[in-house]
């Protein structure tokens, strides 16, 4: 499998990443470089292999539902890149 | 007075314990190094003025009878570990100006127990690397340079390895006592190994990941990078903990891990994997790994050939699965909650230029790779074969452990290289990691000790991979290695002196 231009712009736009048009051959020539090398693992007979959901085998804890934590807005707000009124920002999104 | 920077941590701890000097002193000499070591680049922040009013806390501490293994001690923490009201950006511009509201549990542990921050310590971005050359701060430079054959030192700089790159410099370096690092796939065991250090990985699960930015969350360990394998048993006593703030962290007493230390492998043993002896493995580190055998059976173990014949798929599996959980992780990074934002058309447009102006070539790479691979499509093929490889590669361990009790491996497959030397290739730099890999992909604990010398003498290392929380086995065969070993060489000092 390997990937083309058009899939990398693609990728580039799920993964909300701007990529300029000339960057996309080089980008696809070093992902196929990568991906070329995965490949390898197509030879593994890997039938009626569960895959792996944790390293280590534990029970996940319980725990009681109700609220531990929370009541510090103005923490959360601190670091934002721009806030009003007790929120967080974005551009219009709106028409 | 006494150059106090050149104390192991077990030495500075028994030291401030008799009185013989004060953590404040201790913490000066080191700020002090930190200041004439600049060009290692080792730290991205230094905290001068809390770390002396934390050595003066510490020294409360101690002559009030309350000092622990850690109190006292300056340490490096590494930028991936949230510390409340200070800079903590894994490295990267896109969490510029970043200074969290809280504190990782592995850091609070440390400062309940009396340890000193000396500042935070450079890295590869988000951790993605094995040179320390992605940082958004800059490469850090290995305090060791190869010797040439005529005896002097290379003008060119080295890199120390990664992504904890700037943690083993400044521990190298002898401007930090211990430091603490992550591992995914090797950051802590590689340049511990490519600085001469001892660099221990705890099994998954016996540190809190709560407060560290993530990379992959199904391989993420915290761990110490320290002088000795004694001082990484104090060290990691301290950071390990159950946590409830992350599910993934195991309810299990921490052991004194210290106490581990014995110095009798008599009849423990051995298990040596086939496959770990690589085609075109360099002779100095083959060699080296059969000396570590010979040590190993001296001091009475046994040695046993095992097999873990699905080693060649690690590094490949851990390049679909790393990608793709980083993918999922650093989703966050959106520009709107903290860290930089560059505005565009609408809020798409925001999104996608905050992204590419904040993240560096190789985070996007792996964004990329990840996105790929878990998109609709191409799952079953990359991502669930990948894990199904996964649970092949834990089966190959779990039965090796069957016969035996640790697995002793090298750490990596090359020394310490110069700066640039594989920047242009991603695939050669990720080979760095391919004996570190499998134990990250099986969630077991590995550490590695330095053993010896290349042949232009840079520091090469051994790697022990134990069972899963069987840290204290692992602990005590690593401290016999250490000991046989017998390795004391120091870099030669070429930085902060024009």
């Amino acid at each position: 499998m390997s990937v083309d231009k058009k899939t990398v712009a693609k990728i580039a736009d799920l993964a909300r990443i701007a990529v300029r048009e000339d960057e996309l051959d080089p980008l696809a020539a070093e992902l196929n470089n990568i991906l070329g090398w995965i490949e390898q693992l197509s030879e593994v007979n890997t039938d009626g292999v569960a895959p792996m959901t944790s390293v280590v085998e534990v029970a996940l804890p319980w725990r009681e539902d109700k609220v531990t934590d929370g009541g510090y807005r103005d923490e959360i707000l601190a670091n934002a890149p721009d806030s009003a009124h007790g929120f967080f920002t974005v551009p219009k999104v709106i028409e | 007075m006494t150059d106090l920077t050149k104390l192991t941590l077990a030495e500075a701890r028994d030291g401030l314990a008799k009185g013989d000097f004060t953590s404040r002193e201790l913490t000066q000499q080191h700020l002090a190094a930190m200041e004439k070591g600049r060009e290692l680049n080792s730290f991205i922040v230094e905290t001068t003025d809390i770390a002396l009013d934390m050595a003066d806390k510490a020294d409360e501490m101690i002559k009030a009878g309350r000092g622990t293994g850690m109190t006292g001690i300056p340490i490096a923490v590494k930028d991936l570990f949230c510390t409340r009201d200070i800079h903590s950006c894994a490295a990267s511009h896109i969490l510029d100006g970043f200074k969290p509201k809280y504190e990782s549990t592995v850091t609070a542990n440390l400062w309940q127990d009396g340890a000193v921050m000396l500042g935070k310590t450079n890295m590869d971005e988000f951790a993605m690397g094995s040179s320390n050359e992605t940082s958004y701060y800059g490469p850090v430079n290995n305090p060791w340079r190869a010797t040439k054959q005529d005896g002097r030192l290379s003008e060119n700089n080295y890199v120390p390895g990664g992504s904890s790159g700037g943690s083993v410099a400044a521990v190298a370096g002898h401007l930090a006592l211990a430091a603490t690092g992550s591992d995914t796939g090797g950051s802590i065991r590689q340049p511990a190994a490519f600085t001469g250090l001892v660099g221990l990985k705890p099994t998954y699960g016996r540190c809190s990941r709560w407060g560290m930015i993530a990379f992959a969350s199904s391989l993420d360990q915290a761990g110490p990078i320290t002088k000795t394998v004694r001082d990484a048993a104090i060290m990691m006593e301290s950071m390990a903990s159950y946590d409830d703030k992350d599910s993934t962290s195991v309810n299990r007493n921490v052991p004194n891990y210290e106490h581990a230390l014995t110095g009798d492998i008599r009849g423990m043993k051995i298990g040596i994997p086939k496959e770990y002896r690589m085609d075109g493995m360099p002779q100095e580190i083959e060699k080296l790994w059969q000396q570590g055998i010979e040590w190993m059976k001296a001091a009475g173990a046994e040695i046993i050939d095992i097999s873990l014949p699905h080693t060649k798929y690690a590094l490949p599996t851990y390049y679909i699965v790393a990608p793709a959980e980083a993918s999922s992780n650093l989703a966050r990074y959106d520009g709107v909650k903290y860290g930089l934002r560059v505005e565009g058309n609408g809020l798409s447009g925001m999104y996608k230029n905050t992204r590419a102006a904040g993240f560096g070539d190789e985070v996007k790479r792996r964004i990329l790779i990840g996105t790929y691979v878990l998109s609709a499509g191409y799952y079953d093929a990359y991502y669930l074969k990948a894990q199904k490889i996964r649970t092949l590669i834990a089966q190959d361990f779990a039965k090796a452990y069957e016969k035996v009790d640790v697995i002793l491996t090298p750490t990596a497959p090359s020394p310490a290289f110069a700066m640039g030397e594989k920047s242009n290739d991603p695939i050669a730099m990720y080979l760095n990691d391919i004996f570190t890999v499998p134990a990250s992909l099986a969630g077991l604990p590995a550490i590695s000790v330095p053993a010896g010398l290349s042949a232009d003498a840079l520091p090469l290392g051994l790697q022990l991979i134990g069972r899963a929380f069987d840290e204290e086995t692992m602990l005590r065969a690593a401290h016999v290695l250490e000991h046989a070993a017998d390795y004391t060489a120091q870099p030669k000092i070429w930085w902060g002196e024009k």
